[in-house]
């Protein structure tokens, strides 16, 4: 299993975008290419009120992932040391099939270098004790940045305050 | 993260939110939110995009005089002398002929105004004012007259609240990054949010209840809020003893407007309406009814606010926890900073818009920009002839400017100074282009609030074109005008050193987190003797011994908003979470991809009735004018009711991401250049027809 895992926290998000802002300009990724991405989905009616969600959607850094098979070069590398894939662009040969290998359209054309780029978790940032961008700038601290077995703990931890018989 | 970093302060809206911007070389690398003062580095989508104004060519990178036509486009790039020498020249012409009090000048508003209040007040003009007209004025002049501070005066106490609600205050969507973050802690703590809106929005979708009202009854709802606390008793008895005026005046007004009224006109059923006035009195006094943000709405906006302001009054939620806490600046712990404009002496003359004499009850703090186009056409009070314009664009921003556009054809002398190319600079007769935030250090301001500071604005890299800050803008003009006396620097470092004088503070000191607090603890003031309120009183007036003095009622009674023709919408407008007023935005490399034009919104089942679908191309029309914008079908927005986000249809050729895509709001808006009792323009009263493009 990879190390590291991003955790939404649905009721933080506001899908204000920043995360996608942050990541892009962290990035320096060009018009058109999105290496995180915001998906409303809704409006849903939820006891009256009508309400939406925001799905954050980074790379997964797949356990199996279709891109690094799909890659012809070895360009697209998966590190062993924490599971995170990212493209080593200098072996990028530009034919995209990572593109049309990876089931979430995670990889994205960078139209001024003509190569591949994509989430690679900011492993530069996260190599000097720092978080991912996206997970940094986020507006509301709505994304956090932990390890996948923590993930169910967040989610038990809230399912428990928010029952709580001590909750006004 | 990289070489260097420098603490300074947002500028994409005007939020101001405090930043740290990493720095890489003269390169800007990443811009994040202050760590010390937001507990993090957030910061939202248009603070994060700063970088990309940053090297964007599409912005004035000299100075420029006209060279054809006003608006015609045409330019001559000149340098800094000689534009300056041509603004000062025609001044001096016009002041000569008219008197200085033939130039105006209006900005945007906010903290940072000192160098151009000071410049007018300095050439002799009583005539500064702002965008507020279009934005709050209704708000801080019922806030004044309330509780005798401005709408800036309190700062909410989101963290600690219990209740929370919104009158059409889109929180979470027009966001600024701390208020944002602090409304979504106040939900996790378990606060409740109640958003009351015409449609559905992203604060809705948080929200625990969402009531979709009628549009233009707002008042009868707050009205009968006031009347069930009253009759059930259930406002905070002490606090309205101690600290109001008027309550029994108050409590025969509302005897009227019960639920079942409010029912009737709001379409908010009256047992939700008694539940809403208990469940707040209930959590008092840690509730917050938000004043409101963009409240240039209807002609009697003046009185949903005073009556917003009284709800929170009988709650006690003044300088409660969790409520409106009154707002401390540095001269509280008597720390205050020196001030340019306090050297200036005031200019005797009678204001232009008639803050003060024609309008006695309106602030002068704001004035009145849509009185400026009339001013132009009647010579009334008296001629002007000049107008400075400093990141404020009347045209974008004021209704019909059209209307406005032919006034200003009788300005001998526009000139506009901003960062962009604005709708109104591409009219102006020289535009002087300033630095970006990012390349400029401004004055040093008060942070008022709870715990008082300073805060300061440092440029993070250098000029990237041939712009100009601020300071050296209004001294250079003063210089020429033969009042440079008045600007006693030379350069912003020696007006900081000046600035902070007596304070025991030096520039060096904001470099270790932007910003200096001068408490350790929150300042709270005594809730049984020390509250300051600025009124004639000291206390809460829901009677106004000021508006009585001058004719004006303390309560109006509600009245039912002007009926809609058959066939015709009510325009509302807001924004979203990456563009904001003004048009600063809109040609943003980084935010034009996400959100480049607007949308019209229609409820599904008058778009059926019409014949429209979804991504139809529409017709939109109101006196004449015709705009062309795409649907986007909804059930969550009030039958009656269109919507769009303001401030789209760019007409500047050079701004090629925004030029001519989507729709002008304010060209809709015909014939509202006008000004309501509180001092805004009523922009909701515009109603539109559509239809479907064939
Ligand atoms: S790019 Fe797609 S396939 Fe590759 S690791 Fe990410 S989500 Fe998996
Ligand atoms: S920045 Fe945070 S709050 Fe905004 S959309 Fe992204 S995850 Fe949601
Ligand atoms: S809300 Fe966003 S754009 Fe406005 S000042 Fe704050 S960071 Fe800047």
């Amino acid at each position: 299993m990879g190390k590291y895992y991003i955790f939404q926290d649905q009721k933080r998000c506001i899908g204000c975008y920043a995360c996608e802002l942050h990541c892009k300009t962290k990035n320096n990724a060009p018009e058109g290419a999105k290496l995180c991405r915001i998906v409303p989905t809704g409006p849903q009616v939820v006891k009256g009120v009508p309400r939406m969600h925001f799905v954050f959607m980074p790379c997964f850094h797949c356990e199996k992932p279709w891109c690094v098979y799909a890659c012809p070069t070895g360009a697209m590398i998966k590190r062993a040391k924490d599971g995170i894939v990212y493209v080593k662009e200098d072996l990028c040969v530009g034919c995209k099939n990572c593109i049309t290998a990876c089931p979430w359209g995670v990889p994205q054309w960078n139209s001024e270098t003509g190569k591949v780029m994509k989430c690679d978790y900011c492993k530069d940032r996260i190599d000097q004790g720092l978080e991912p961008a996206c997970v940094t700038g986020c507006t509301t601290g709505a994304l956090k940045f932990i390890s996948p077995s923590e993930a169910s703990q967040i989610k038990r931890e809230q399912f428990a305050k928010n029952i709580s018989p001590l909750k006004k | 993260m990289g070489t260097k970093r420098v603490y300074s302060i947002c500028a994409m809206c005007t939020g101001r939110c405090p930043i740290v911007v990493d720095v890489n070389g003269n390169e800007v690398e990443h811009i994040w939110g202050n760590p010390y003062l937001l507990g993090g580095y957030h910061l939202c989508p248009r603070g994060a995009a700063g970088k990309a104004l940053l090297n964007d060519t599409e912005r004035p990178q000299t100075p420029l005089i006209r060279d054809g036509e006003r608006g015609s486009g045409k330019w001559r790039s000149v340098s800094w002398d000689e534009a300056l020498d041509y603004v000062a020249d025609n001044l001096k012409n016009i002041i000569d002929k008219y008197g200085a009090k033939s130039v105006v000048l209006s900005d945007r508003g906010g903290a940072i105004t000192e160098f151009e209040k000071t410049f007018l007040a300095a050439i002799g003009s009583p005539n500064y004012f702002n965008h507020h007209a279009t934005c709050s004025n209704s708000i801080h002049n019922a806030h004044l007259s309330v509780a005798g501070l401005a709408r800036n005066g309190i700062t909410y106490d989101y963290k600690n609240c219990k209740y929370l609600v919104s009158f059409g205050r889109n929180l979470l969507e027009s966001l600024v990054t701390g208020e944002a973050k602090s409304v979504i802690d106040m939900i996790e703590n378990g606060g409740k949010l109640v958003q009351i809106d015409v449609r559905w929005n992203y604060t809705a979708a948080k929200a625990d209840r969402f009531f979709l009202i009628n549009p233009g009854t707002d008042y009868a709802l707050a009205l009968a809020l006031i009347h069930v606390i009253i009759k059930d008793s259930l406002y905070d008895a002490d606090f309205v003893k101690r600290w109001t005026v008027g309550f029994e005046e108050l409590s025969n007004f509302v005897k009227l407007y019960t639920p079942e009224f409010a029912e009737n006109e709001t379409g908010i059923p009256a047992a939700e309406i008694v539940k809403l006035a208990h469940d707040v009195g209930n959590a008092k006094p840690s509730v917050i009814f938000h004043l409101g943000w963009m409240t240039a709405w209807y002609s009697n906006d003046f009185y949903l606010r005073r009556a917003i302001c009284s709800l929170n009054a009988l709650l006690g939620a003044y300088e409660a926890k969790g409520g409106l806490i009154i707002n401390k600046g540095p001269e509280a712990v008597g720390k205050p900073l020196k001030s340019l404009l306090a050297q200036v002496p005031k200019p005797k003359d009678p204001r232009f818009d008639g803050c003060g004499t024609k309008y006695p009850h309106l602030s002068e703090q704001w004035g009145l920009a849509q009185e400026l186009a009339h001013v132009l056409l009647t010579d009334e009070p008296y001629p002007v002839r000049a107008y400075i314009v400093f990141r404020h664009d009347p045209l974008a921003s004021l209704p019909d400017p059209d209307y406005i556009r032919d006034a200003f054809s009788k300005l001998d002398l526009l000139v506009s100074i901003d960062i962009n190319y604005s709708e109104t600079g591409w009219f102006s007769d020289v535009i002087l282009p300033e630095d970006t935030y990012l390349e400029r250090t401004d004055h040093v301001i008060a942070r008022n609030g709870p715990k008082p500071g300073y805060i300061l604005r440092q440029a993070a890299v250098q000029r990237r074109f041939d712009t100009r800050p601020r300071w050296w803008i209004f001294k250079e003009l003063a210089n020429r005008l033969g009042v440079g006396q008045y600007f006693p620097y030379n350069s912003i470092e020696e007006l900081i050193a000046w600035q902070l004088e007596g304070t025991g503070y030096k520039l060096e000191d904001f470099n270790e987190k932007g910003y200096i607090e001068l408490v350790d603890k929150p300042i709270m003031w005594d809730r049984v003797d020390g509250l300051k309120f600025k009124t004639p009183s000291g206390k809460i007036e829901f009677i106004s011994k000021k508006l009585e003095d001058v004719g004006i009622p303390s309560f109006i009674p509600y009245e039912k908003p002007i009926e809609l023709k058959p066939g015709r919408f009510r325009l509302v407008t807001s924004k979203c979470a990456l563009h904001t007023q003004g048009r600063t935005t809109l040609n943003n490399r980084l935010l034009n991809e996400y959100v480049s034009e607007n949308h019209l919104y229609i409820h599904e089942d008058r778009a059926v009735e019409l014949g429209i679908k979804e991504g139809d191309l529409l017709e939109v029309e109101n006196e004449g004018e015709k705009q062309y914008i795409k649907a986007k079908l909804t059930k969550y927005i009030h039958p009656d009711v269109l919507f769009m986000l303001h401030g789209f249809g760019d007409d500047v050729p050079l701004r090629t991401r925004s030029f001519g895509k989507g729709v002008s709001d304010v060209r809709l808006q015909k014939g509202l250049v006008k000004v309501a009792i509180g001092g805004n323009c009523p922009f909701t009263e515009c109603t539109v027809s559509v239809k479907k493009v064939k």
